[in-house]
C-alpha cells in the first residue's frame, strides 16, 4: 500500500489516557438492568412506565441532542480539543446508549403487553408495530455502522500515533446516519404519544 | 512527541478488504424483520414461513461472513478476536434480556424457538461487526 499515513495535526500530541469500557460504569449499568429484570418479574406497573419514560425520554433526547448540537460543534473545535472531548465523552456514550436501548425496549414490550397493544385486533396495534419498524432502523444503523465505529474511534486514540484519516472515516459515519436518527427518533415521539393519547 | 508527527507506516484506510460490514448489516436487517413479523403477532403464533425465509436469509449471510472473513489475509487476528469475545458477552446479556422477556410472556413451542434463533443470529452478528471494524485499521498481528 503506498499511500502514506497522516495523522492530523495535533493528533499525536498528549492526549488523555482512557478506557474504552469505562469499568467504574459496569456496576451503575448492572444496577439498571437488574432494575428492569425487577420490574418485568414482578410486573410493576410502575416500574415498567417509569423504566421505559426515563429510558426513552434519555435515547431520544442524547440522540437528537448529540446529532444535531452537540455533533456539529465538535466539528468546528481544533483537531486536540475534538480528540480531548472524544476521549472523555466516546467511552461512556459505549455504555450509556445500549444500556438505557435494552431498558426502553424491554419495559416498553411489557407495557405493550399489559396495554393489550400486541393483541392483533386493537385499534392501536398498527402504532405499536410501526414502532418495532423505527426500532429496527434505528437498532442496524446503530449496531452495524456507528457502535463499531466508536469502539474503533477509542482504539485508533489509544494508539501512540493515531492516523487521522482513519479516524475522519469514522466520524464520517455519525455524520452521514444524524439526519435518519434523527427522522427516525421524532417518529418515535409521535407513534409513542399516539399510542397514550 | 511532536505535534505534527506522522503515524509509522502506510495508512490502513483505503485497504481493501471484503464487504463484512455490508453483508452483516444486511444480515442484521433480516434478523430485525424476522424479530418484527414474529413479536407483531405475540401472544398469538404468527405463520412461521415467512419468518423462516428471513432466518434462512440471515443465517446464509452470516456463514457468507463468516466464509469472507476466512479468506482475509494479514489481519490483526489477535485484536478481532480479543474485541470479538468482549462484545460477544455483552451481546450475550442483552440477548439474554430479550429472551427472558419473551419467555415471561408465555412465549412458547414454535415461535419462542424462531425467536431464540433470531436472537441468536443478531448475538453472533454484532460482536463480528465490532470486531472487524476494529481489526481492520489495526496493524497484522
Amino acid at each position: 500500500m503506498a499511500v502514506a499515513a497522516q495523522a492530523a495535526p495535533g493528533l499525536s500530541a498528549e492526549r488523555p489516557s482512557f478506557e474504552i469500557v469505562p469499568r467504574k460504569g459496569l456496576p451503575i449499568v448492572a444496577l439498571v438492568l437488574i432494575g428492569v429484570v425487577v420490574a418485568i418479574a414482578r410486573d410493576s406497573r410502575w416500574g415498567l412506565v417509569f423504566c421505559h419514560v426515563v429510558g426513552g425520554g434519555l435515547w431520544t433526547g442524547i440522540d437528537l441532542f448529540v446529532g444535531f448540537v452537540i455533533g456539529p460543534i465538535i466539528g468546528r473545535m481544533s483537531i486536540p480539543a475534538r480528540i480531548e472531548f472524544s476521549t472523555r465523552f466516546m467511552p461512556k456514550m459505549l455504555l450509556i446508549m445500549p444500556t438505557i436501548v435494552t431498558m426502553t425496549l424491554a419495559a416498553g414490550f411489557q407495557i405493550a403487553r399489559q396495554d393489550a397493544f400486541l393483541d392483533t385486533s386493537n385499534p392501536k396495534h398498527a402504532w405499536v408495530v410501526a414502532s418495532f419498524f423505527v426500532v429496527g432502523v434505528m437498532a442496524v444503523i446503530a449496531l452495524a455502522y456507528l457502535e463499531p465505529a466508536n469502539v474503533a474511534v477509542l482504539f485508533e486514540l489509544r494508539k501512540p500515533q493515531p492516523d487521522g484519516q482513519v479516524i475522519e472515516r469514522l466520524m464520517k459515519r455519525f455524520v452521514y446516519t444524524a439526519g435518519i436518527t434523527g427522522v427516525m427518533q421524532v417518529v418515535t415521539l409521535i407513534i409513542m404519544t399516539r399510542l397514550v393519547s | 512527541m511532536s505535534a505534527h508527527a506522522q503515524p509509522a507506516g502506510p495508512s490502513l484506510v483505503d485497504r481493501k478488504l471484503p464487504p463484512v460490514t455490508e453483508v452483516g448489516a444486511a444480515s442484521m436487517i433480516a434478523v430485525a424483520g424476522g424479530v418484527i413479523y414474529m413479536a407483531a403477532y405475540l401472544p398469538k403464533h404468527a405463520p412461521i414461513w415467512f419468518a423462516l425465509v428471513l432466518l434462512a436469509v440471515a443465517a446464509g449471510l452470516q456463514a457468507a461472513n463468516a466464509f469472507l472473513l476466512w479468506r482475509i489475509e494479514n489481519f490483526a487476528w489477535g485484536r478481532f478476536f480479543q474485541v470479538w469475545r468482549w462484545s460477544l458477552a455483552a451481546y450475550l446479556l442483552i440477548a439474554g434480556m430479550i429472551e427472558f422477556a419473551f419467555v415471561f410472556d408465555h412465549t412458547r413451542g414454535t415461535a419462542l424457538v424462531l425467536l431464540t434463533v433470531l436472537l441468536g443470529l443478531f448475538m453472533l452478528n454484532v460482536p463480528v461487526l465490532i470486531a472487524f471494524t476494529v481489526a481492520r485499521y489495526q496493524a497484522t498481528d
